[in-house]
């Protein structure tokens, strides 16, 4: 009997012990996970006006805002989600209806998942040499395609994932109505889907909307932009909030500094909207 | 085709012409994105080839890496990278358990979902929003409250001393380790508690009926039961931290030499292409494309180990 007291005694003291480590962890992490937001949020808060959104990125010392940097970034991550939803829906539409058993599908289905979080820098020398260099120049369209590769990944997979939910029944029902089979999958499939795919598209965009890494080689940055002519820059060096925040805050200057705060405000709480809006999107996918 | 045998046939719908076309649009599409991923390596390898071939294998093993004198060595760098992210990992790690464990077997059910929707939204925050904190916040407390009455306190002439070696000024090894190890941390977590939520709950109800307590179920039954998952889910992370470029570029000190302590400046691979490559030309642009080259074929078999061992889970 004392033996198996004693059992029981030193297995109720592991559990103690492993609940409250769990408990603490929990505890530390949420803590600090809150003070990030927290600073974030005041900080953030603390460099907003109404410059931030009318005015361009200044020198240190004379006022400015973000304006150019918020409309660069959003230029190029449009342009950067048009080019990945045209590869990513084809591409996982290829993987799902097209690649069978196929070794070639098997691979180009595990690269795609290496892809999807490979290091964003050396997307960004990658497009640094194909686009940048060979064509003399940073621009904003090299940005572009750098998020691009980013975000097409993410749109493959979620694509491939929501198709393969659709029923063959579907497939067949749609084919025996003679109707041909790239019919069947744009009209019944794909329509089907929409919530699905616009998920995908969502967090793509979510993902690409704070990358900074893949654009300090592409677009570079600029303090200006000719705002007769607001396109213009997608063939010159075009300015994208990310790397203004990190130019700013490597600065010794407090007022490029605060920039740099409610830049990273503005990011976090646009990816914060994004990627609540996916989550209802993809709820009402599971619903239907 | 006027022949009996064709006309005779069901002509086909319309638009059936269009079918192949459709085929090979999707498979260019596809082909695409195998063709981005070969397309970096291979432009890696070019452009990096002049210093590739200068130096040859000495280019890992060399810690000089001086512009000055255009001689370029990439054992810094490199051992920056690895240490960085394996004491992330080490650091995230248990915390990332603890969390997963906790929102599936302790946590009150009414704060399970708005914890769990909290911890998937942090792991979507931009890393350049925890490099800043870790700028502006984290370094002045960690060198303040940390590093400094650490490095009084290290008994001279031991290991402890060598460990805390450095300038305290809040950034270095250590501290960019911390931060990476706050951001992979959500996402770490929120895989963990996703493949923990797939063991069925037959299997975990008869571990509790047979009297296991919570810390048995979890260690000797859930978690065998997501083990090659969950060892996927954590090499994920390490991949994020190993190429992560702005949280530490923040923090790290960049300095090229190698380090010689936790509180000692440093450089990943990724911080030091983010700082020099706009700067760089000629051999040390080959240099740090090569860099480049090498953090590529790192990550490669951490992400693709990864991967193979999640969907055996998957497919388990």
């Amino acid at each position: 009997m004392a033996v198996s007291a004693q059992i029981v005694a030193r297995r109720r003291a592991a559990n103690v012990a492993f609940v409250g480590f769990c408990y603490v962890v929990t505890a530390v992490a949420l803590v600090a996970l809150a003070m990030i937001l927290f600073s974030l949020v005041t900080q953030g808060v603390a460099g907003l006006n109404l410059n931030v959104f009318t005015m361009d990125t200044p020198a240190a010392g004379s006022p400015g805002g973000l304006r150019n940097a918020i409309v660069g970034s959003i230029e190029m991550a449009t342009l950067a989600m048009v080019i990945a939803l045209l590869v990513g829906v084809l591409g996982g539409t290829w993987l799902a209806e097209y690649s069978g058993k196929s070794l070639y599908g098997d691979v180009v289905r595990f690269l795609n998942d290496v892809l999807l979080s490979a290091p964003s820098i050396l997307i960004g020398l990658f497009v640094y040499a194909i686009l940048v260099k060979p064509f003399g120049g940073f621009s904003g369209l090299a940005g572009a395609v750098a998020l691009a590769m980013l975000a097409a990944p993410v749109i493959t997979r979620t694509t491939e994932d929501v198709l393969k939910l659709q029923p063959i029944a579907l497939r067949e029902s749609g084919v025996a109505l003679g109707t041909p089979l790239w019919r069947v999958i744009q009209q019944i499939l794909w329509r089907g889907s929409t919530s699905g795919i616009l998920t995908g598209a969502l967090l793509a965009f979510a993902r690409i909307s704070g990358e900074t890494a893949p654009l300090l080689f592409t677009a570079l940055g600029n303090q200006f932009k000719d705002w007769d002519h607001p396109l213009k820059d997608l063939t010159e060096p075009m300015a994208s909030l990310p790397v203004v925040i990190f130019q700013d805050a490597l600065t010794p200057y407090p007022d490029l500094n605060r920039l740099a705060w409610a830049g990273a405000l503005l990011i976090a709480a646009s990816v914060l909207t994004i990627t609540i809006l996916a989550r209802i999107f993809s709820r009402e996918q599971k619903r239907s | 085709m006027a022949t009996p045998q064709t006309s005779a046939r069901r002509s086909n719908p319309r638009g059936a012409s269009l079918d192949a076309a459709f085929e090979i649009l999707c498979f260019a599409a596809a082909t695409t994105l195998l063709a981005s991923l070969a397309g970096v390596l291979v432009s890696l390898t070019i452009y990096g080839w002049p210093a590739i071939s200068k130096f040859g294998f000495g280019f890992l093993t060399n810690v000089t890496w001086d512009p000055v004198r255009d001689t370029y060595g990439a054992a810094g760098p490199i051992v920056g990278t690895l240490i960085t992210s394996a004491v992330a990992l080490a650091l995230a790690l248990p915390v990332a358990g603890g969390v997963a464990f906790f929102l599936v077997e302790l946590c009150p059910m009414v704060l399970r979902r708005p914890i769990g929707t909290a911890v998937e939204l942090l792991a979507g925050i931009p890393s350049i929003v925890y490099g800043m904190w870790g700028l502006f916040v984290f370094a002045p407390f960690f060198a303040q409250n940390v590093e400094t009455p650490l490095m009084a306190a290290a008994p001279p002439g031991t290991i402890w001393e060598t460990l805390v070696q450095g300038i305290p000024n809040g950034s270095g090894i250590l501290a960019a380790s911390i931060i990476l190890a706050v951001m992979i941390l959500p996402f770490m977590a929120a895989t963990l508690r996703e493949l923990l939520n797939s063991v069925p709950t037959q299997v975990r109800e008869s571990a509790y009926g047979l009297g296991a307590t919570t810390a048995e179920v979890v260690m000797s039954v859930t978690l065998p039961y997501v083990r090659r998952g969950a060892i996927g889910a954590v090499m994920l992370g390490l991949g994020r931290a190993l190429g992560e470029t702005m949280a530490v570029t923040f923090i790290i000190g960049n300095s090229h030499d190698f380090p010689k302590g936790l509180f000692d400046s440093g450089s990943t691979i990724a911080s030091t292409i983010a700082n020099e490559f706009n700067e760089a030309s000629g051999l040390q642009s080959a240099a740090l494309i090569a860099l480049g080259l090498v953090l590529f074929v790192i990550t490669f078999v951490v992400l693709a180990l990864a991967r193979l061992l999640l969907r055996r889970q998957m497919e388990a």
